[in-house]
């Protein structure tokens, strides 16, 4: 860290003018290294302790996120808890909830474990960690997250970090209890035993932390929300202050492919990195030392570089210096390299997507796209998008029952609601600065309008939906360290308006479907009504002596003639996207669009709530008898009668045109653009 | 609804029924119930130069049942016909906007409405008018009472004797059915009616007893003058062979109120042949008067984008293509500046009535 230097020579004992002036000897005495732990105690806002209700939040995304990156890396589907307990101060009672101000926060996972002799330095000592010194992606980067969650609970609280880890059946678990010496930046240990534990394995951290818990937005319960939505495969318990138990199931089974470790590219580094690269090398010579050190970089393309820059081959890295290495990192800068490898990547996935937004959101529509892989300055990164449209059809008919007659003036309840933008970086929830972020700016230069979704200029767009957008980055440019909002950079913008593109255009197309068999539902409807009515007015013109039984009959004839008669009731069939069959409303699917959505066997599983299963079993069915010979896996979600409906040309078209890169390509992901041109 | 003494007619009920008749037999024949509206639009107007007002055209639209688009305004249709049937049976008169909640109701089985505002029954009612070439009072439906009348003549009306004399400065507010069965005529000595777009200058006109001392007939219809006012002056020129002046602002809006009277309007085109004075005469303000009158400028309003666009229409008018009129447009928007008649007070409260209509009226100086 930077110390104040003042300036040489301002300093004279015979000014007149300041009798406390010092001199240089005195100010070189008060001058001194400034600890990390003591720099981040004073600005502990920067990495997001600004205030206690915040706070409370980091701790727990600090402690979720450290369990989380450990289970994946080790292999092991999550299981956490998070638990939130009021602490009483001193020896009153216990406060609710929700005016406490202190809390203990306890979380627990089945991951790994952690080395006995590691514990105490994983959680009092800042900037140590795994994860920093390698280009893999994971939540967390720079190994300050839990031990300034620890710090800060020190801070406020005087306690101490409490740590049980066990790294098997087998292995004894540890407690510890560690607090940081904030000069040194070194833990101190407090109490370290061997203890019974009825986990198997796992780790368990409880901190002690001034803090407030508030519902609502950026709240400890939003950001497990949509981290259940972004980490389908998590199951995650979660036991708030006010007692109660919320479990989110895991509604995907596979854990996310793991990334690999990459070297640098050289595109993404800068010259006081090459120097130091170079400086660091083990290589002897100085091309081996840039086909080794960084990817994407052979031998041949290292001996042309060095070439270029008109420096010999066989140098020692470590005599590459000054001029010359600026030369060569320019000629570096100015060779065509082939972007760097994207296996050390970890997208969500489009499937994991959908299972995630569908088993927290209720709606009617559901997409997810992943993008191409992609680089900026070096750094390959994949975004991904996704959208849930529309109210649950249980929100949906509850006003209509008690609609009374319109007075002139008022108007049916419009969705006047604007769309909610959830962001995530390699799995984590954003929940602050949301403006200042890539994702969310990228959301407003979206024209939804051409998507039939109305927005006004510069606003998010209106209607009951929820945006999702991910960056799965080995290294994610945040805007500040408490990795709030995603910088801007061009690339970025560019990938996550084609995704947020796609999906609009999906959506569109949904929406125009469901407004065409609405319309013609409503064809049908409006003639039904009216029908009545001029029977009726025809009667009294005719003074009450017509046969109106027989005119409603014969206009009745007509009306289904115009409307296609039985051939529309059968479209129509079960939709009911009008007003009157709302019960049946529900189409929850990305409409043959994206064959790329959650096996049904994955939903069946483990969608919890009781009332989603007869529509679950409907899906289930759909896939075996309209496309027998595949394996259901990357079906349409098909609801119900939602089929009907879908089934006019495009759809059957749209399926098997888009099968085909499905089977023969990855897995999963990317295959949805082939569908996309067609619209 | 008030009750008036109405001669039945049984024409007008016929015709309306006749319209049930036309959904009962497309019916039996299995076709798409259609009635033809003559369309009220300037593209089915056309300037008659000869009789010196506008005619409506015979363009029609289709309006059926069967098609989503028209459904509703077919079902709303014969609902008002209805109503106006039920009118005919009882011998009422009612306004248009009772005819509305008349005929609201909110559908059954759904929560639509048949009507949402009046300004779905208002064009229905005309469209009735015009398809089944019925008068709006033939129909009995009346306007508000928009106007007011006072000079040397003697109605009858109701069997009442109204001498329009002796009804101080508040004259008699002119019904908007005024035919001769409703409204006649006694006596007019009169020798010409002044129509004014203002009720303001309507009321100082008659403070100041001008109509006494020039012996005419003072009209307002308070804007753009309704029906009944319209065919009051009709009947006055017709019958007692009056000249009409129209003494308007100096605004397109002002020019086209004049050419209403003149000629009729786009909207009501079929009612120019007993509404329309093509003799009518534009005595002001004309956008020479403040020239002549040496109204100062800063007594005048600046056009706005709405006026200019508007004046640029009436330019094209065909019944605004006289040289005279062409130069009365452009000559106000080369001055870029409208004056009302509330603007004359600038030189005294009472020059309308003792300057500037005497001169007019004696150099003659108005506009055809």
């Amino acid at each position: 860290m930077a110390t104040h230097k003042p300036p040489a020579s301002t300093s004279k004992k015979t000014d007149p003018r300041s009798a406390s002036a010092v001199t240089a000897v005195e100010m070189g005495a008060r001058q001194r290294e400034i600890s990390i732990s003591e720099f981040f105690t004073k600005n502990r806002h920067l990495l997001g302790f600004d205030n206690p209700r915040k706070a409370l939040l980091t701790c727990v995304k600090e402690a979720v996120d450290n369990a989380l990156d450990a289970c994946e890396e080790a292999g092991i589907l999550p299981d956490v808890t998070v638990q939130l307990e009021v602490v009483a101060i001193g020896s009153s009672a216990a406060p609710s909830a929700s005016q406490a101000t202190r809390f203990r926060v306890t979380v627990v996972d089945n991951g790994p474990g952690i080395v006995r002799q590691q514990i105490p330095r994983i959680f009092a000592k800042l900037l140590y960690g795994s994860k920093f010194h390698r280009l893999r992606m994971s939540r967390g980067q720079q190994g300050i997250g839990i031990s300034a969650a620890g710090m800060y609970g020190q801070l406020t609280t005087g306690k101490p970090v409490k740590i049980i880890s066990r790294t098997g059946p087998k292995a004894p678990a540890h407690y510890f209890e560690v607090q940081i010496d904030t000069k040194k930046n070194e833990p101190l240990i407090h109490e370290n035993k061997q203890i019974e534990w009825d986990q198997p394995r796992g780790t368990q951290v409880a901190i002690e932390v001034e803090g407030r818990y508030q519902k609502g937005r950026a709240s400890v319960d939003e950001y497990l929300d949509q981290t259940s939505i972004a980490n389908p495969h998590v199951r995650l318990i979660y036991r708030t202050p006010e007692g109660e138990t919320k479990e989110y199931p895991r509604a995907y089974h596979e854990l996310p492919p793991s990334p690999k470790e990459i070297k640098p590219h050289p595109y993404g580094i800068e010259f006081g990195m090459l120097l130091r690269m170079l400086q660091d090398s083990k290589s002897q010579t100085l091309s081996d030392c840039l086909s080794s050190d960084f990817c994407r970089v052979t031998p041949v393309l290292a001996e042309e570089m060095c070439k270029a820059a008109k420096v010999s081959p066989k140098a020692k890295p470590r005599d590459v210096r000054g001029p010359i290495a600026e030369t060569l990192y320019h000629t570096i800068q100015a060779t065509k390299i082939m972007a760097p490898p994207t296996n050390c990547l970890s997208p969500i996935g489009e499937k994991a997507i959908l299972s995630g937004l569908y088993k927290q959101i209720k709606g009617e529509f559901y997409t997810a796209v992943s993008r191409p892989p992609s680089v900026y300055r070096g750094n390959p990164f994949i975004i991904e998008a996704g959208l849930a449209f529309g109210q649950a059809p249980d929100r949906v008919t509850k006003p209509d029952k008690l609609t009374q007659p319109l007075a002139e003036g008022e108007q049916e309840e419009g969705g006047s609601e604007l769309a909610r933008v959830i962001r995530y970086a390699n799995r984590v929830p954003l929940l602050y600065q949301q403006s200042a972020c890539a994702a969310f700016k990228a959301v407003l230069a979206t024209t939804w309008r051409n998507y039939g979704i109305s927005q006004s200029r510069g606003a998010l767009p209106a209607g009951p939906m929820v945006i999702f957008v991910h960056i799965a980055s080995v290294w994610v440019p945040f805007t500040s360290e408490s990795k709030e909002a995603i910088a801007e950079y061009d690339e970025i913008h560019k990938e996550i308006t084609l995704a947020l593109r796609e999906c609009g255009r999906r959506l569109g197309l949904f929406l125009r479907r469901r407004e065409r068999a609405a319309s013609e539902f409503r064809r049908r409807n409006i003639f039904e009504l009216y029908i009545e009515e001029v029977v009726e007015a025809c009667n009294r013109l005719k003074g009450g002596k017509l046969p109106t039984a027989k005119l409603k009959a014969q206009l009745q004839k007509i009306a289904s003639s115009r409307t296609g008669g039985i051939k529309t009731d059968e479209t129509l069939g079960k939709t009911g996207a009008g007003p009157e069959g709302l019960p049946h409303s529900i189409i929850v699917t990305a409409e043959g669009i994206d064959g790329d959505v959650p096996p049904t066997t994955d939903l069946t599983d483990s969608l919890a709530p009781p009332s989603d299963v007869p529509e679950e079993i409907g899906i289930r069915e759909k896939p075996d008898s309209s496309k027998s010979g595949r394996k259901p896996v990357g079906k349409t979600r098909l609801m119900k009668k939602e089929n009907s409906q879908a089934a006019p040309p495009p759809s059957p078209q749209k399926k098997t045109s888009s099968s085909r890169p499905q089977a023969g390509s990855a897995k999963r992901g990317r295959k949805v653009r082939p569908t996309g041109k067609k619209q | 609804m008030a009750k008036t003494k109405i001669t039945r007619n049984g024409a007008v009920e016929k015709k309306l029924i006749g319209l049930a008749d036309l959904v009962i037999t497309a019916a039996q024949r299995a076709k798409d119930p259609t009635m033809a509206i003559p369309i009220r639009a300037l593209s089915n107007v056309t300037f008659n130069e000869r009789k010196g007002l506008l005619e409506m055209g015979d363009k029609k639209q289709a309006r059926s049942f069967f098609n989503v688009g028209m459904a509703k305004k077919f079902m709303q249709t014969i609902l008002v016909a209805d109503a106006l049937s039920e009118l005919q049976r009882a011998e009422l008169t009612t306004s248009l906007r009772e005819i509305y909640y008349r005929t609201k109701h909110t559908i059954q089985d759904s929560h639509e409405n048949t009507f949402d505002t009046q300004d779905e029954s208002d064009p229905i009612i005309e469209d009735l008018e015009v398809s089944l070439t019925a008068l709006r009072e033939e129909l009995h439906v009346r306007a508000e009472n928009g106007g007011s009348i006072v000079g040397p003549l003697v109605l009858g009306d109701d069997g009442d004797r109204v001498d329009c004399a002796k009804l101080g400065k508040g004259g008699y507010s002119v019904p908007s059915i005024v035919e001769p069965e409703y409204v006649e005529i006694r006596r007019c000595t009169a020798d010409f009616v002044l129509l004014v777009e203002k009720g303001t200058q309507w009321n100082r006109l008659s403070e100041d007893k001008f109509w006494r001392r020039y012996n005419c007939v003072l009209l307002t219809g308070n804007g753009q003058p309704p029906r009944g006012v319209r065919r009051l002056a009709r009947r006055l020129h017709e019958e007692y062979k009056l000249p009409v002046y129209v003494l308007v602002d100096n605004d397109p809006w002002g020019y086209y109120i004049y050419s209403v009277v003149k000629q009729g309007s786009i909207n009501l085109a079929f009612e120019s042949q007993r509404m329309a004075i093509p003799k009518a005469k534009f005595i002001g303000l004309s956008s020479a008067d403040p020239e002549r009158y040496e109204l100062p400028r800063n007594v005048g309003i600046k056009l706005n984008e709405k006026d200019i666009a508007r004046a640029k229409e009436l330019l094209n008018y065909q019944w605004f293509q006289k040289p005279a009129w062409q130069a009365e447009i452009k000559r106000m928007l080369a001055s870029g500046l409208k004056y009302e008649l509330d603007a004359l007070a600038n030189k005294d409260f009472q020059y309308l009535t003792k300057k500037y209509l005497p001169r007019k009226l004696k150099e003659k100086d108005w506009l055809d």
